[in-house]
């Protein structure tokens, strides 16, 4: 092994990871702890929140900085949306994605958790579970996360007792149930004096478990794509028109999902034609086989008319085309939702028309009720019907992130509006 | 063809270079797909370089569906220009150059001093040349790492018709659903590598065996110390009063304006060693190379809001 691998390997996996919490659960303490601890703080940043520390007449550094915002922030007293932070150890690459939990939680979270693997949500100790616990838990769901960390932080203000932190997984456990989450982990810890976040400590003995940053490096995320339905949304057809090519045409694009070989039989929907694969190719290289989420070219055996927007597949589980379906939506705009209103919906690669048909409910975030409605605002949960003018190529998001997921633009402002997850019923 | 069969088909897992390459070729040809008119902003330097193989990978065999831009400041490395040209011809891709100089000729960028930093004033050559060609997407090179006004930009930046970034009022970018469309008048800033940080984009160009301008790798230069920063002596920087010259081993961080751009005592001859520098460096980026980023703590966000990249 050269000394290089052994510093920080380029062969690291990449974990994404969305942190929520508000201030007073010590959300910013914590990930300025796991900066500082895992030595990704660099000089620089270190002078400049330690001199704003002594100004603010504190005795030792004060670790929430580290995630400071702008100016534009600081002085209108705004927090602004997501805010993305890297760090790498020698096992892992991370980024993670910062959202505020006071403001627009609901939006922010949402945007934020939307490629996360894993969540964290941030308990107070001293407070247990709140409804907020339970709203950022829901919401970690919602974007179908596979992996939540309960984090049972302040354990330095209530003793490292045991017997809290017992109770408080023992409470949050019966609603975490139903939530479908992959896996769940409770970490008891305290930010503030870095127990249990990148060393162990002295004083949580009693504590099996491993520290967060242990964790986070070893949770294994191989499964958290799906890797049986192969699905290969067109983004670009390559023609290069030159003479040597004048017929090589390259389907590109990233799997979804699944893995694909040479030769294996493709359907391109929604045309319903077949092929066979031809090449599998990336500049200079040519495969066997490739899997999600590479972003690859493709050639296929016969001729047919294939462009931006079809779907490949093969075989495995098929995805459903239709013009009509059902989802869950966040609404992200401060414009509500106007029913005479035409939207444009992205999905995958496709662009077309829609239309929110009917609301079913609205979700009380706080307390999980279904509400009707006949409005949408920003931040509202419902779900809703959508009938859109040209067929989609469409998988339920539970099964499917990368076929399921949608988001709506206003077609005069050109503004993102709404976020959808598609719910498909089994008949 | 020129195909080689690859050692991709053994590899156990998808390593977290693998990961952002395939996320930037997609951003790439999402850009390709949905904008009328967009570019590609190469400077020549590290980043940009990165962002050249990315788009051989997205648009291979095939012709890069997009021209090549720099905005030249006047003030680059001769070195960086020499490659910068001559990684285009080896492409053969058209690229364009638009400098500071005809825009102070013109009158509409005025300077103070004839030798001060031309960082500031790209914006103004570079929106001249974005209504000039009608663009509508500038694909750039820069990173969330690299910066706090960078960390909260999303990946497909919009502008308005003034080219100005609204912290505040930022599209929602949620999965990899990217919404590119804009009026006239309007484009937008793409970033493609949004999610590497510096240690990443050197384990890249390793990985890739990817050329670079000779600057980056250790050499003499004469320098001067000021304020704790090594200056590269140039016809820009001379010794003030009290000041003294002295060749150094030293290699560039970043590329940029001659006359703040900072070199770092180094002996990295390769890439290898750059890596191991970069894993051990305990400064950001910018905190050791950018005298224009030190000025005020807000700097970069107040130079995007008025249509900095």
């Amino acid at each position: 092994m050269s000394v290089v691998e052994n510093i920080e390997p380029d062969h690291a996996e990449l974990l994404r990871f969305i942190s929520a919490g508000s201030v007073d659960d010590g959300k910013s303490t914590l990930i300025g702890r796991l900066l500082h601890d895992s030595k990704s703080i660099f000089e620089d940043q270190l002078n400049a929140v330690t001199k704003t520390s002594n100004k603010r007449g504190m005795e030792k550094i004060d670790l929430s900085l580290f995630t400071d915002g702008l100016q534009a922030e600081r002085e209108q007293g705004i927090t602004i949306d997501v805010a993305y932070r890297y760090f790498n150890t020698p096992k892992r690459k991370f980024i993670i994605a910062d959202t505020p939990g006071h403001e627009q939680y609901t939006r922010n979270m949402v945007t934020g958790a939307s490629t996360a693997n894993l969540a964290i949500v941030l308990i107070d100790a001293r407070k247990g579970v709140l409804t907020q616990s339970r709203r950022h838990a829901y919401l970690a769901s919602l974007v179908g996360i596979p992996h939540l960390v309960v984090a049972i932080n302040k354990m330095d203000l209530v003793g490292y007792s045991q017997e809290i932190f017992k109770q408080i997984c023992a409470e949050f456990s019966v609603f975490l149930q139903g939530l479908g989450f992959r896996s769940i982990e409770y970490i008891p810890m305290s930010a503030l004096l870095g127990d249990m976040v990148v060393e162990r400590g002295d004083n949580l003995d009693w504590y099996s478990g491993k520290p967060l940053l242990d964790y986070l490096e070893s949770i294994n995320i191989e499964h958290d794509i799906n890797t049986l339905d192969f699905r290969f949304p067109v983004q670009w057809v390559c023609r290069p028109q030159t003479e040597e090519m004048r017929d090589f045409r390259g389907y590109t694009g990233r799997i979804e999902s699944g893995t694909i070989h040479v030769g294996d039989t493709v359907t391109v929907l929604p045309s319903g034609l077949t092929s066979r694969i031809k090449e599998i190719l990336l500049y200079n290289d040519s495969f066997e086989t490739a899997f999600a989420p590479q972003s690859i070219t493709l050639t296929i055996e016969d001729h047919l008319d294939i462009s931006r927007g079809d779907m490949l597949i093969n075989g495995g589980e098929l995805p459903r085309i239709t013009r009509e379906f059902d989802a869950m939506l966040c609404w992200l705009s401060e414009q509500a939702f106007d029913p005479d209103r035409k939207y444009i919906i992205k999905h995958t690669t496709r662009i077309v028309k829609g239309l929110i048909t009917r609301i079913d409910y609205r979700v009380d975030i706080n307390t999980m009720h279904q509400e009707s409605v006949n409005i949408l605002t920003m931040n509202d949960i419902a779900r809703i019907g959508m009938k859109v003018q040209q067929p989609l190529v469409i998988d339920a998001y539970a099964q499917n992130r990368g076929t399921g997921c949608f988001i709506l633009i206003d077609e005069v402002s050109n503004n993102t509006v709404a976020a959808g997850m598609i719910c498909i019923q089994e008949s | 063809m020129f195909l080689n069969q690859n050692k991709m088909n053994q590899r156990s897992y998808f390593t977290h270079l693998d990961a952002l390459e395939s996320e930037a070729i997609h951003i790439m040809r999402e850009v390709a797909a949905e904008c009328a008119n967009p570019v590609l902003l190469f400077s020549g330097g590290k980043d940009s370089v990165v962002l050249l193989r990315l788009a051989e990978k997205a648009f291979r065999p095939s012709h890069f569906p997009f021209p090549l831009m720099h905005i030249d400041t006047g003030h680059n490395f001769p070195e960086v220009i020499e490659f910068r040209d001559y990684r285009a011809k080896q492409l053969g891709e058209r690229l364009i150059v638009r400098s500071m100089e005809d825009s102070i000729q013109r009158g509409r960028v005025i300077l103070r001093s004839k030798n001060q930093s031309r960082n500031p004033f790209q914006a103004v050559t570079l929106l001249d040349a974005i209504s000039e060609f009608g663009f509508d997407a500038c694909i750039g090179g820069a990173r969330r790492d690299e910066e706090k006004a960078r960390a909260k930009e999303r990946i497909f930046s919009f502008r308005d018709e003034f080219g100005q970034w609204d912290p505040k009022n930022q599209r929602p970018e949620l999965w990899s659903l990217y919404n590119a469309r804009t009026h006239p008048g309007e484009n937008i800033r793409v970033f493609p590598i949004s999610n590497w940080t510096e240690l990443d984009i050197w384990q890249y160009i390793g990985r890739e065996q990817l050329e670079i301008p000779s600057i980056y790798y250790a050499h003499e230069r004469d320098v001067i110390v000021r304020n704790s920063s090594l200056l590269p002596v140039s016809y820009l920087v001379q010794p003030e009063a009290g000041e003294s010259v002295q060749n150094m081993m030293v290699r560039f961080r970043t590329v940029g304006d001659m006359s703040c751009t900072c070199p770092v005592a180094s002996q990295a001859r390769d890439v290898e060693e750059i890596i191991v520098e970069t894993a051990l460096t305990r400064i950001t980026e910018r905190g050791a190379t950018r005298m224009d980023d030190r000025t005020s703590e807000a700097s970069m966000e107040l130079r995007k809001r008025e249509g900095y990249f």
